[in-house]
C-alpha cells in the first residue's frame, strides 16, 4: 500500500534515489536545486551512504565518477550554471563510460539569469552540453510521484547502458508539494545490479563485443583502467582511426540503438485526437489543463508527454503527426524541442511553439489560445 | 619487484630525453611495491599533462580524466570505498593552475591520499606555456619577454590550507625523494609531495639549459634544504626549491570522520 506523503519535488528525488540504491552524493548549492542537497545531507548518513558538498560542480561531477567507478550509485543536483560547469567532466563519463545521475532543476537563463524563476533553457544543454559527439539519456519528471518514481528508472538506465542520465527538472516540478506514494520497504523490487563479470581472466572494461561490458568497481578482484580519453578495449589511450571510430560511434548506437526502452511517453486522449500538444516537465500539465478546456468546448485534443526527452520519442512523436492535423509544442524557452518535431513533419503539418521565457510558467490559456489559432 | 607494478608492454614511455617523471615514476612505484597491498587495492588518478601519462606505466587500477580534477576524482573514489590506496599524480598545471581550488579544499577536508606533484615550471605537454610555478623573469612560449607573475611557492599553499604531510623534493635527489614518498604513504591523511622535475625541452631550452645535464645541475644548484633554509633571509631564498617535510602532523582524516557520524546516526536510530 505505501505511505501517502506531502512533499516537495526535490525532497522526493533524494528518497527517490536512496530508493533506487544511490549511496554517494557530491554537490554544490544551487538555487532551486538546495532541498536535493540538504535532504540528501540528513538522509544520506542515516543509511550508511556519503554526503560531501564539493568547492564547485566541476568537482562535484568528478566526485561523482570517481564514487561511481568505486561501486557506488552516485548523484548530484545543480542548475543550468551548473551543469554548465559539469560540461566537460560529463563527457568524461559519457567516454569512460561510467554511471550517474544528474539532476537539474532548470531555471531561468543565461547566465546567472533569475535564479528562483522556472525555466526549461537546458534541454540542448542536456543535450549537447559536453562536446563531441555522444548520445544522452534525459527525463523529464512532471509530478512529484515521478521525481521519486523516475529516480529508478534514471539509475537503471544509467546501470544499463553505463552512460550518464540527466534528470531533466525544473523549478516548477522542484518546487511543487503535493501528494506523493512511497512504497513500503518490501514492495520495492531490488535495485537493477550491473551483470556479474563473471571469472573473466582478463577483465576488459571497454571490451562491448559480446554486449555492453559491465563495470567492475575499483576494489573488486579485477583491475582496470578507466579512461576519458580515447581508449581500447583495455582502456588503454589509443588514436588508431578505426578504434576512435568504432568507439565515438558506439557511445550513439548502444542509446540511439535502444531508443524503444529508453524512450518513455504518456499519450491522453489520443485515441480520437485531431489535434496534439507535445510537452515535458512542468509543462506537461499546463499542456493537460489546456486539453481538458478544449475538450470542454468540443476541441479533440491530445497530449503526448515526453518523459523521456533525449533520446528523441521518434515513433511516438511520428504516429501523432501521422495522426492530427496540427501539432502545439508549449515550452519554457524559445522552442529548444520543437525543431525535433519539426523535423518529422513529413506531412507539413502546422507544427507551432507557445513560448515563455519570463520566469513565469505556461497558463493552460495560452495554449488553448494557440491552439484556437492554428485551428482557424 | 618494481615489475608488478610496471606496465611494460607500454614502454617505451613517452616522456622526452632528460624529463624527470620516469624517476619519479620508480620511485613511486618501488615504495608502492614495498607496502605488500594487494594490487587490486590500489587506485591511481592521473591528470592531463605529462606527468598525467603515468597511469599508461602502472599495473594498479587506474583513473585518467580531466586536466586539473584528478582530486575530485580521487575524492570520491576514496569517499566511496575509504580502504582503496589511492594516488593521485598531478603536474603543477593540474595540480596548483588550473586545479588549485581542488587542491586547497583536499587538504583541508584531509582526504586519506597521496597527492604527488610533479613541477617541471611549465606546461610541457602543449609546447611550453607558462604555468603558476614558472619563476618570475623566466622565458616560455607565452612570457617571450620575462614572466611577470610570481610563481607559487606550492608547499606553503598546502601547508596553510591544512594539508598534514607536506614535503618537497627533486628528482636530483632520489635518496630524499623515495624517503619523502615512503613518509608520504605511511601517513594518515592528505599527504603531498612536491617534485621539482625538469624540463629541458622547453622550459630548459627557452632559459639557457636545453641540455639535460645542465637544467638538472641547475635544479642542484637552486635546492636548498630545509634545514639551512633556516638561516637564510627571503632575499637569499629568492627562486630556490626549499627541500624537505614542511608539514607532519597527526589530524583525523574525512573518512574516519565521516564514518564516527554514520557510527553515531546508528546508535541513536538503534
Amino acid at each position: 500500500m505505501g505511505k501517502i506523503r506531502f512533499m516537495q519535488g526535490n525532497e522526493a528525488m533524494t528518497e527517490g534515489a536512496i530508493a533506487a540504491g544511490a549511496r554517494f552524493y557530491a554537490g554544490y548549492p544551487i538555487t532551486p536545486s538546495t532541498e536535493v542537497a540538504e535532504t540528501s545531507a540528513i538522509r544520506l548518513p542515516q543509511v550508511g551512504g556519503v554526503y560531501i558538498q564539493m568547492e564547485d560542480e566541476i568537482g562535484s561531477i568528478a566526485a561523482l565518477i570517481g564514487a561511481a567507478c568505486a561501486g557506488k550509485k552516485a548523484y548530484t543536483a545543480t542548475s543550468g550554471p551548473g551543469l554548465s560547469l559539469m560540461a566537460e567532466n560529463l563527457g568524461v563519463a559519457v567516454l569512460g563510460e561510467v554511471p550517474c545521475v544528474i539532476i537539474d532543476v532548470q531555471r531561468s537563463g543565461p547566465s546567472t539569469g533569475m535564479a528562483t524563476r522556472p525555466a526549461q533553457g537546458d534541454v540542448m544543454q542536456a543535450r549537447w552540453g559536453t562536446h563531441g559527439d555522444h548520445a544522452m539519456i534525459a527525463l523529464a519528471p512532471s509530478s512529484v510521484q515521478d521525481c521519486y518514481d523516475l529516480m529508478r528508472t534514471a539509475f537503471a538506465y544509467a546501470q544499463r547502458y553505463r552512460t550518464p542520465v540527466i534528470f531533466l527538472a525544473d523549478e516548477i516540478i522542484g518546487h511543487l508539494r503535493e501528494r506523493c506514494v512511497i512504497p513500503d520497504p518490501e514492495e520495492i523490487p531490488p535495485a537493477e545490479q550491473p551483470d556479474a563479470i563473471g571469472n573473466l581472466q582478463e577483465y576488459r572494461p571497454y571490451d562491448h563485443t559480446n554486449g555492453l561490458a559491465p563495470l567492475a568497481a575499483y576494489g573488486s578482484k579485477h583491475i582496470f583502467k578507466i579512461n576519458g580519453s580515447m581508449h581500447d578495449q583495455m582502456g588503454r589511450p589509443c588514436a588508431d582511426p578505426q578504434n576512435a571510430d568504432q568507439v565515438i560511434r558506439h557511445l550513439s548506437e548502444k542509446i540511439e540503438g535502444a531508443k524503444d526502452e529508453i524512450t518513455l511517453t504518456r499519450a491522453y486522449r489520443m485515441e480520437d485526437a485531431s489535434y496534439v500538444l507535445i510537452a515535458y516537465g512542468g509543462t506537461a500539465r499546463s499542456a493537460l489543463s489546456a486539453m481538458e478546456l478544449a475538450r470542454a468546448e468540443g476541441i479533440p485534443v491530445g497530449v503526448l508527454q515526453l518523459v523521456t526527452v533525449w533520446p528523441v520519442a521518434e515513433k511516438e512523436i511520428d504516429a501523432a503527426l501521422a495522426q492530427v492535423k496540427a501539432v502545439v509544442v508549449p515550452e519554457l524557452n524559445l522552442g529548444q524541442f520543437i525543431g525535433e518535431v519539426r523535423v518529422r513533419n513529413r506531412r507539413n503539418i502546422p507544427v507551432v511553439g507557445v513560448n515563455r521565457v519570463d520566469g513565469k510558467p505556461i497558463e493552460p490559456a495560452e495554449i488553448l489560445e494557440k491552439l484556437r489559432e492554428v485551428m482557424a | 619487484m618494481l615489475q608488478d607494478y610496471l606496465l611494460e608492454e607500454n614502454l617505451p614511455h613517452f616522456w622526452c630525453a632528460g624529463c624527470g617523471s620516469g624517476i619519479v615514476l620508480q620511485s613511486l612505484l618501488r615504495n608502492i611495491d614495498k607496502q605488500g597491498w594487494k594490487r587490486e587495492d590500489t587506485v591511481v588518478v592521473t591528470g592531463i599533462g605529462c606527468w598525467g601519462k603515468a597511469d599508461d606505466y602502472i599495473k594498479t587500477n587506474t583513473f585518467h580524466g580531466t586536466h586539473g580534477r584528478a582530486l575530485a576524482f580521487s575524492t570520491g573514489i576514496k569517499l566511496a570505498n575509504p580502504d582503496l590506496h589511492v594516488f593521485t599524480l598531478m603536474g603543477d598545471g593540474d595540480g596548483i593552475t588550473i586545479g588549485g581550488n581542488h587542491l586547497i579544499h583536499a587538504a583541508r577536508r584531509n582526504i586519506d591520499l597521496v597527492a604527488i606533484m610533479v613541477n617541471n615550471l611549465n606546461y610541457g605537454m602543449t609546447g611550453g606555456q607558462y604555468s603558476g610555478t614558472t619563476p618570475r623573469d623566466a622565458i616560455t612560449k607565452t612570457s617571450p619577454y620575462g614572466h611577470i607573475e610570481t610563481g607559487f611557492d606550492v608547499c606553503r599553499v598546502v601547508q596553510a590550507a591544512g594539508g598534514s604531510f607536506v614535503a618537497r623534493g627533486t628528482v636530483y635527489d632520489v635518496v630524499q625523494l623515495n624517503k619523502l614518498i615512503e613518509q608520504a604513504i605511511a601517513h594518515k591523511g592528505f599527504s603531498f609531495v612536491e617534485v621539482i622535475s625538469p624540463c629541458p625541452t622547453h622550459f630548459g631550452r627557452s632559459n639557457h639549459m636545453a641540455a639535460a645535464v645542465e637544467m638538472m645541475r641547475w635544479i642542484k644548484e637552486q635546492t636548498v634544504p630545509l634545514a639551512r633554509a633556516a638561516s637564510m633571509s627571503p632575499q637569499e631564498l629568492e627562486g630556490k626549491f626549499v627541500t624537505g617535510v614542511f608539514e607532519n602532523s597527526q589530524r583525523e582524516d574525512y573518512s574516519t570522520a565521516y564514518q564516527r557520524v554514520v557510527d553515531r546516526l546508528k546508535g541513536e536510530a538503534g
